[in-house]
């Protein structure tokens, strides 16, 4: 068999003889499993994976039968990076009519709650009117993104600065401080574009800045679903492992430090999320095929270990998508078909 | 999804792996996924019942053009006098007897719950 062709992590480009392609699947795969302590992929799972890599087609796609929802996060923030002047609103029609979106989402350009709040009230007849010229579902999604709430940015005292100065106990109670700082102001915005007609919430990123993070979002999407019971909560994970960063937060009985996808879920869960988005982080010195074995092991576990739907995340350096802002077709085509079709996703 | 420009990312799933949009019946699919929490095989099969039609059809576009156009719930191309936007979410809620949360408050704002 002549040489494959794909890419490392970063995007770059890298010829594979088929015994190399074929390390790289069991090596991510194996990888994986050890960290997760979850089932690794199967022979005919790995086969799979080596067809779809093996293929000399410029861009693959699932087969008939397996296709997806898709949700989006920061969709407005797209345009204004590429300097396409449209407001939010034309961002959405242009999705919903031009690029075959089966959701829209609105997001502000600082796309975290606490930002958000002093303006909300600009957001909501936004969205009012969006909501009036458009026919695909609406999200509102934010970032919690607990980094906002140490100083200097914040209120709080920083616990990156207590840390290393051995004030553990002071980080902590720093850290718990700001979920509760973070909680009400989650719950503010989302209570106001939920009010105003928003089909549902994306709490996005969710453990960008460890377990305090993941439970700010625990935290703010049981308070939703207890004040509206049928509001519709999308919950999407910042990595593949819940940081520890204080170290000793449980929701109910479980500790979230330490969390793998297939856990993250179940507590998710327990919190009313009607949604799931779990990650997997891409490794920039391996190989797609490396990457995407991996991605797969865990997002496969996550998948059988939920009872509600799940959205894997598949942005730029996640769920073994490159690390670059233009994502090249063909390792981008590969990967969005194989996580598809072999975890039986219910959307990405 | 994610990060990552319009092209690369957002249309390059959309083809690979995604239902379609309002081309086909994805926003459809996705509604019983917000509104009942549905798994997507449950979804497809719900939104295929309440329309009349088979699975795989779902995602073909020369078909759904015809359905979307009879059961008036949107087109890409709308029609003058066609229902548009709020109007195609109110026969989508009817049609697959759910609750969408701008209709329910377009309809406590024109006051079609109040008797005069």
């Amino acid at each position: 068999m002549e040489k494959i062709w794909t890419r490392f992590g970063d995007g770059s480009p890298v010829e594979l003889s088929a015994d190399e392609l074929k390390r790289d699947l069991e090596e991510g795969t194996r990888e994986a499993a050890e960290r997760g302590n979850i089932p690794a992929l199967s022979k005919e799972e790995l086969q799979h994976l080596f067809d779809i890599f093996s293929s000399p087609h410029r861009f693959i796609g699932v087969e008939p039968g397996y296709e997806v929802v898709l949700s989006y996060d920061g969709t407005p923030i797209k345009m204004k990076r590429a300097q396409v002047n449209v407001d939010r609103l034309q961002c959405l029609q242009i999705y919903e009519k031009l690029m075959g979106a089966d959701t829209l989402e609105m997001g502000a350009t600082d796309y975290s709650f606490k930002p958000i709040k002093p303006v909300v009230t600009y957001e909501q007849p936004l969205l009012e009117q969006i909501l009036a010229v458009t026919t695909a579902p609406v999200f509102y999604g934010a970032m919690p993104n607990l980094g906002l709430y140490s100083q200097p940015d914040g209120p709080f005292p920083n616990p990156s600065e207590l840390l290393p100065q051995g004030k553990i106990e002071e980080a902590q109670r720093s850290y718990e401080a700001a979920v509760e700082a973070a909680v009400r102001d989650i719950v503010y915005v989302s209570d106001a574009m939920y009010t105003s007609g928003a089909d549902a919430i994306i709490l996005d990123t969710v453990g960008a800045a460890g377990d305090a993070d993941y439970l700010a979002g625990l935290k703010a999407t049981e308070i939703l679903k207890e004040k509206y019971p049928e509001i519709c909560i999308e919950l999407g994970m910042a990595g593949e492992f819940v940081l520890g960063m204080h170290g000793d937060l449980f929701y109910d009985d479980d500790r979230l430090a330490g969390m793998y996808p297939h856990e993250q879920v179940k507590m998710a869960e327990k919190a009313g999320v009607t949604i799931f988005g779990p990650v997997c982080n891409t490794n920039t010195n391996e190989s797609t095929p490396w990457n995407l074995s991996r991605a797969i092991t865990f997002m496969k576990a996550c998948c059988e270990a939920a009872n509600i739907p799940v959205h894997v995340n598949m942005g730029m350096g996640v769920g073994a998508m490159t690390v670059h802002d233009h994502p090249p077709l063909d390792v981008a085509s590969r990967a969005s078909k194989a996580m598809v079709e072999i975890c039986r996703l219910d959307g990405l | 999804m994610g990060v990552g420009d319009p092209f690369g990312m957002a249309i390059t799933h959309a083809i690979a792996s995604g239902m379609g949009g309002m081309r086909t019946a994805g926003d459809l699919v996705a509604r019983m996924q917000i509104a009942r929490g549905m798994k997507i095989g449950e979804a497809k099969n719900y939104v295929a019942d309440r329309l009349g039609v088979s699975v795989p059809d779902l995602t073909d576009p020369i078909i759904m053009r015809e359905v979307r156009e009879d059961l008036n719930l949107g087109l890409l191309h709308p029609h003058a006098g066609s229902p548009k936007c709020m109007e195609a979410k109110f026969n989508i809620a009817r049609l697959l007897d759910i609750d969408i949360n701008c209709v329910q408050r377009f309809k406590e704002k024109v006051s079609i719950y109040h008797k005069f």
